[in-house]
């Protein structure tokens, strides 16, 4: 996986410390806003590091097409889009390989956390937009559909929290960005909830040891126990902000800055 | 409530399911020679047989009796395991509902809009002089003076936004004072 380093780059220098300063087993700064779009049944917004990502959720609603309704349970469509302007050159919109592909692990994801025999013949359509990719989008956009899910009022199990772990110059770290993914040598994506110890998500790109691979998965278990609780918050904030007298207001404010 | 191991929440959010019993005010979304199919603000649609309904209704005349858009007070028959709902009109209460404005809140506020033994809505009737009737589902029939049903309508945005708030009682007597200022409650 790794492409050839650029002349005098390192990424990682001599105190330990990677390209954006932070320490091995650090993770970017997270920011989570739960409820963020007025027309959708549930959304929230995730910002890690550089990635900017909007997730929406709609449902349960009567399923479309029909042949794919189930009369036992809901099912979980799910669709990762990046748009044109999130990365340096631009993407050219629509499905393509790696979008189907995260729509499909993130959506059987999130099938797992959701009570979805309470919902027979429905379905629970997630949109997750990347308005700004920077590495690890198919775990912030995990981490905010997860958010959305919770605030649709969809009853589930526990939320997800996702981050990925990977090695980088022979170090394994924490939380890869940009130059680290394409520079690095692995990569590992995880969701997991703290709580169970369950693992829903858990993919590998590039080579790692035993033990390495072993490291990775600590660390990223650990990446994940700070983002649910940031999580948490962000569900927990949307609900004290209309306390005040003019609660309706706020909300609506923070509607139409959305 | 919590039991043994289980937790029972209530969500500040969330769409309807319908529950054998329910009384919901239904909006007719389609229909057919011998039945209506009703938007109950829930994922799935109301099904009410031209049998269930108050009038006597002949093969193919459906139309005569309930067009589409208009709204009735409707109690849920039965709810089966995949959720297939049957309606049912067959009650002195239930009726269709002429005129007046209709609007959606999440079903989960309901009780917040009805108050402690219906205080909440009482006051809201005294106030506004208007007629409201409340569906399970989370639909609100309003009529009255056009006036009138606006302000009610915000009253009723006003829970919806403030409902897990304390004092909200309290709150919605200014608004309606504000609102209504001739009338005392």
């Amino acid at each position: 996986m790794s492409m050839d380093l650029p002349e005098g780059m390192k990424l990682i220098d001599e105190n330990g410390r990677r390209l954006d300063g932070r320490k091995a087993d650090e993770l970017r700064p997270i920011r989570i806003e739960a409820g963020v779009l007025r027309r959708a049944d549930g959304s929230a917004y995730v910002e890690m590091g550089k990635n900017k990502i909007l997730a929406a959720v709609y449902g349960p609603r009567e399923c479309h097409p029909r042949h794919l309704q189930d009369p036992t349970r809901a099912i979980v469509q799910c669709h990762y889009n990046m748009l044109s302007f999130s990365v340096d050159d631009r993407k050219r919109p629509g499905p393509d390989r790696r979008s189907v592909e995260i729509s499909k692990i993130v959506g059987e994801a999130l099938e797992y956390s959701i009570f979805l025999e309470q919902f027979p013949r429905t379905s629970i359509d997630v949109y997750i937009a990347v308005l700004q990719a920077n590495a690890g989008t198919r775990c912030a956009g995990l981490t905010a559909a997860s958010v959305a899910v919770a605030d649709a009022g969809i009853p589930m199990r526990d939320l997800i929290p996702a981050c990925a772990a990977g090695k980088v110059a022979d170090t394994v770290v924490l939380d890869l960005n940009k130059e680290e993914d394409n520079f690095g040598d692995a990569d590992v994506p995880l969701a997991y909830i703290p709580r169970t110890g369950e693992v829903l998500l858990l993919q590998m790109d590039g080579h790692l040891t035993q033990a390495e691979f072993n490291r990775a998965i600590e660390l990223a278990k650990g990446g994940c126990s700070q983002i649910y609780a940031v999580q948490q918050d962000a569900l927990r904030r949307k609900y004290s902000i209309a306390a005040g007298e003019n609660g309706g207001k706020e909300e609506e404010a923070r509607g139409n800055e959305a | 409530m919590s039991k043994g191991n289980y937790v029972d929440i209530l969500p500040l959010s969330g769409k309807y399911v319908p529950f054998s019993g329910d009384e919901v005010i239904g909006t007719v979304n389609d229909m057919t020679s011998s039945n209506w199919l009703f938007d109950i603000n829930s994922p799935y649609p109301g099904v009410l047989h031209a049998s269930e309904s108050p009038w006597k209704v002949e093969f193919g005349a459906t139309a005569k009796y309930l067009e589409l858009g208009d709204n009735v007070t409707a109690r849920i028959l039965s709810v089966d395991d995949s959720k297939h709902v049957q309606l049912t009109m067959r009650d002195q209460s239930l009726r269709k509902l002429k005129g007046g404005h209709v609007v959606d809140i999440p079903y989960a506020k309901v009780p917040r809009v009805i108050g402690k033994s219906g205080s909440m809505i009482e006051m809201i009737k005294e106030y506004s002089l208007c007629k409201v009737l409340i569906g399970k589902n989370g639909r609100i029939w309003i009529d009255g003076d056009v006036e009138n049903v606006l302000k009610v309508a915000k009253a009723i945005r006003i829970i919806d936004e403030e409902s897990h708030t304390h004092g909200l009682t309290d709150r919605i007597r200014d608004f309606l004072e504000s609102s209504f200022p001739s009338r005392h409650g």
